[in-house]
């Protein structure tokens, strides 16, 4: 049985109920974001389809991953970073004062683009989330959760006989994948990824992309990445980011054949970047 | 082939400089080198010496006595009163005091020869005798062989510390003939060739007139002095012991270089505890009174036990105090504190407090504890409470480069799966720095386990007799004690000195063991 079926096989229950339209999940209207005095995001304003992937591309230091640390809020915890402009999630601005991030960022989760498992065993890896948050009743729901997301992950054949052993243990791209499960495990609606193979190898990679389609059928996925053959792989929709401003967005097909920007062409040909 | 010939081989002034820093790097290793084994042959020095002088301490001569437990004696109350006869110093010390004048009856003679064999053992050297006696009445009126320490002068003599001796085997002692009054004629031909010439050398740079070297012979268990010495016979006056027992015999001569003017022991003493030793009731036995005895102000029954539970009393206050506090301030300051001028000037001064000398917080510690919150004098709390603000600054130090040292990515992946910030903090960053700030904590304490300058100043090193049952009792520490047995006079406080040293290293090694077993244990990686 491959994974694909078995992801087929788990009830959908994780999955909100939702509009079959594609309407935006995440709505984001005029982001600027400082470091001190300095502006890294000028003005962006975007919207990110659900069950779909945006890629964002562009040059080292333009911007993409402190945008995507938006989405999460995780530029709260950076010293001196600051954020303006609404981000609109189920009509609600993440950026009030009265929204928790901690809230926030079990319904938005993060891969990162080192895989960072926590130094515990598998199982604990996935289930600190939904201890934390008060998912589960017992262990056996606790067990429940570990293996869908673990399912869902793609991971659940290669370790389900050595859940105790640490996470540390796994091969780089089973890291990043129990990183995706540990992100799902806290039933997220929106998945963010900061160049998540970027250290890995190109079959990891590409066990990763797979993954990352199966996923989107449940998920709001985004994706930061500096390849562009994996943003041409895997996203539905791509935005260009150049020195804090969003150059192009569009269709990914779009984008890649046909790109309406001078810029845009010249990154992706290969001409600078 | 001739260009890369020529590009292989390099200018004539490029390789001169090639060479120069080869010379350099050369050179650089040597210093190392050295520098480790100047280091090395330090330690070692140190080592030897400590440890030779403590090697000598770790052993002690007992003598043995047979005494009868007469009850008019021990127990003139009755044996049925333990507490009684555990006090009871004088009858016990009565029984010892006897059986020596018994073993020697020359000693009866004159007021300073009684006085010098009773030295021999000290009053209170027979109190663990009377407490076991106390514990177990039905030995009373019976026999029993008590053994007691050893006068430390004595000891350190038999140890061949204590006198500066030379022996040497005289020849065959034909005749033994009374000469006069006390003395006798020992003479044999040729008997004392080896004696004379013995003699000569130690004689050689002593202004004359000034006071003859003492030469001793001694026969089995009896010792006399010799005087007279010719190469056949000599004057001999009998010390302890019958003349009879050196006819026919081979005796040892030893020549005392010091003159009994100048030394702690005097001829008939060394003569009596040759005989102890001869008729076999000396025996050198490990002191474990080191570690079982409390402070004494006599060497021979001077053990460390009451600096040991007093400094592990004081390391259990430190550790209460410094640890959590000082764990508790790394954590804040290092992953919640807000960057900004405040925060900046507690970390400086919390850097500067780690550079202070320890007296210093004496002296505070004095101020504030004791004259201001009234706390006790010499008390371990007082103690602890001292070493613990000297301790933790240290602590803050070493917990927050550990904290410091976790990497960034671990915060990030707690927090992006919703974690609160404490959380992300006591889940995941304390349980990883956990082996760093242990062994932070552990050096801090290793240091004040160490320190003497701040206990000083709250009077820790007055004399405590007793070993502390609590916190609050009077108390000195090991460091504090090896301080105050350095300062005393005589000879044999310096090897205790050293063994107490080795003590408080042991104490040092066996904390420092246990960081590396914690580091070696938990270290994960991540």
């Amino acid at each position: 049985m491959d994974t694909g079926q078995g992801t087929a096989m788990i009830d959908d229950s994780l999955t909100l109920p939702r509009a079959a339209e594609a309407a935006p999940r995440i709505d984001c209207r005029n982001i600027k974001v400082y470091y001190g005095q300095a502006q890294a995001i000028h003005d962006v304003s975007m919207t990110f389809p659900d069950r779909a992937v945006t890629a964002l591309i562009g040059p080292s230091g333009c911007g993409k991953s402190t945008f995507l640390r938006c989405l999460n809020r995780m530029n709260d915890t950076i010293e001196n970073c600051r954020v303006e402009g609404e981000i609109l999630m189920d009509g609600e601005n993440i950026n009030d004062a009265d929204i928790d991030p901690v809230l926030l960022r079990s319904r938005v989760g993060m891969v990162f683009q080192k895989p960072n498992p926590f130094p515990k065993s598998i199982y604990d890896n996935i289930a600190y989330g939904p201890r934390i948050h008060g998912l589960a009743n017992g262990r056996e729901d606790l067990d429940a959760i570990v293996e869908k997301s673990l399912r869902r992950a793609g991971l659940w054949e290669e370790v389900k006989d050595r859940l105790t052993a640490p996470g540390t243990s796994l091969s780089g791209g089973q890291q990043q994948r129990l990183c995706i499960a540990r992100a799902i495990a806290v039933q997220p609606e929106v998945i963010l990824m900061d160049e998540p193979c970027s250290a890995l190898d190109p079959i990891a990679t590409a066990r990763i992309e797979e993954l990352i389609d199966e996923l989107r059928n449940r998920y709001c996925i985004v994706i930061v990445t500096h390849s562009m053959q994996q943003a041409a792989r895997v996203s539905q929709r791509t935005a260009f980011f150049h020195l804090g401003h969003v150059v192009e967005l569009g269709d990914t097909n779009q984008i890649f054949t046909n790109p309406r920007e001078k810029r845009t062409e010249d990154y992706i040909t290969g001409r600078f970047g | 082939m001739t260009d890369t010939a020529r590009t292989s081989t390099p200018s004539a002034a490029a390789a001169k400089h090639l060479k120069r820093r080869r010379a350099a790097d050369g050179r650089f290793r040597y210093y190392g080198l050295i520098a480790i084994l100047a280091a090395l042959g330090a330690l070692a020095v140190l080592v030897l010496t400590i440890g030779s002088q403590a090697l000598s301490a770790a052993t002690y001569h007992v003598v043995r006595y047979d005494v009868t437990l007469d009850p008019a004696v021990i127990a003139p109350e009755g044996a049925n009163r333990p507490a009684d006869i555990a006090r009871n110093v004088d009858g016990f010390y009565g029984l010892v005091r006897d059986n020596l004048l018994e073993t020697f009856p020359e000693a009866e003679s004159d007021r300073v020869s009684r006085r010098e064999l009773s030295d021999f053992v000290t009053r209170l050297a027979v109190l663990p005798t009377a407490k076991m006696i106390a514990n177990s009445p039905e030995l009373v009126g019976g026999d029993i062989a008590m053994t007691a320490p050893l006068n430390d002068d004595l000891d350190l003599y038999l140890k061949g510390q204590g006198v500066r001796e030379r022996k040497i085997k005289a020849g065959q002692i034909t005749a033994v003939a009374a000469d006069g009054q006390a003395g006798y004629r020992v003479t044999g031909a040729g008997a004392f060739d080896a004696l004379m010439a013995g003699l000569a050398v130690a004689n050689v740079g002593r202004a004359k007139g000034a006071a003859q070297v003492d030469v001793l012979l001694t026969a089995g268990v009896s010792t006399g002095r010799l005087t007279d010495i010719t190469s056949g016979s000599a004057r001999l006056e009998l010390l302890t012991g019958k003349a009879a027992d050196f006819s026919n015999s081979r005796p040892a001569a030893r020549i005392i270089v010091s003159p009994e003017a100048e030394r702690t022991i005097s001829d008939r003493q060394i003569a009596w505890v040759l005989a102890l030793k001869e008729m076999g009731r000396v025996e050198r036995v490990p002191r474990w009174t080191l570690l079982t005895n409390s402070d004494s102000t006599y060497p021979e029954l001077a053990g460390g036990l009451a600096a040991i539970v007093g400094s592990l009393l004081t390391m259990l206050v430190t550790a209460m105090v410094a640890m959590p506090i000082g764990i508790l301030a790394a954590v804040y300051l290092e992953e919640f504190a807000p960057r900004n001028r405040v925060t900046e000037f507690f970390e400086v001064n919390i850097n500067n407090l780690a550079a202070v000398p320890s007296i210093v917080f004496g002296l505070l510690g004095a101020a504030l504890y004791i004259n201001f919150l009234g706390m006790p004098r010499s008390a371990p709390l007082v103690g602890g409470l001292v070493l613990a603000l000297m301790t933790f600054p240290v602590v803050i130090i070493a917990s927050r480069a550990a904290l410091k040292a976790v990497p960034p990515s671990v915060r990030s992946g707690a927090l992006a799966v919703g974690a609160s910030q404490m959380q992300t903090v006591f889940h995941h960053v304390v349980p990883l720095a956990a082996p760093g700030i242990l062994t932070g904590a552990i050096l801090g304490m290793a240091r004040a386990l160490g320190e003497t300058a701040p206990l000083l100043l709250i009077g820790m090193v007055a004399f405590v007799g007793d070993v502390p049952s609590g916190p609050t009792d009077e108390s000195t520490v090991m460091p504090v004690l090896i301080f105050s047995w350095s300062n005393n006079a005589e000879r044999a406080w310096e090897p205790l000195t050293s063994a107490m040293i080795v003590i408080l290293l042991a104490f040092l090694l066996l904390m420092n063991g246990l960081v590396v077993f914690l580091r070696r244990k938990y270290e994960r990686r991540w």
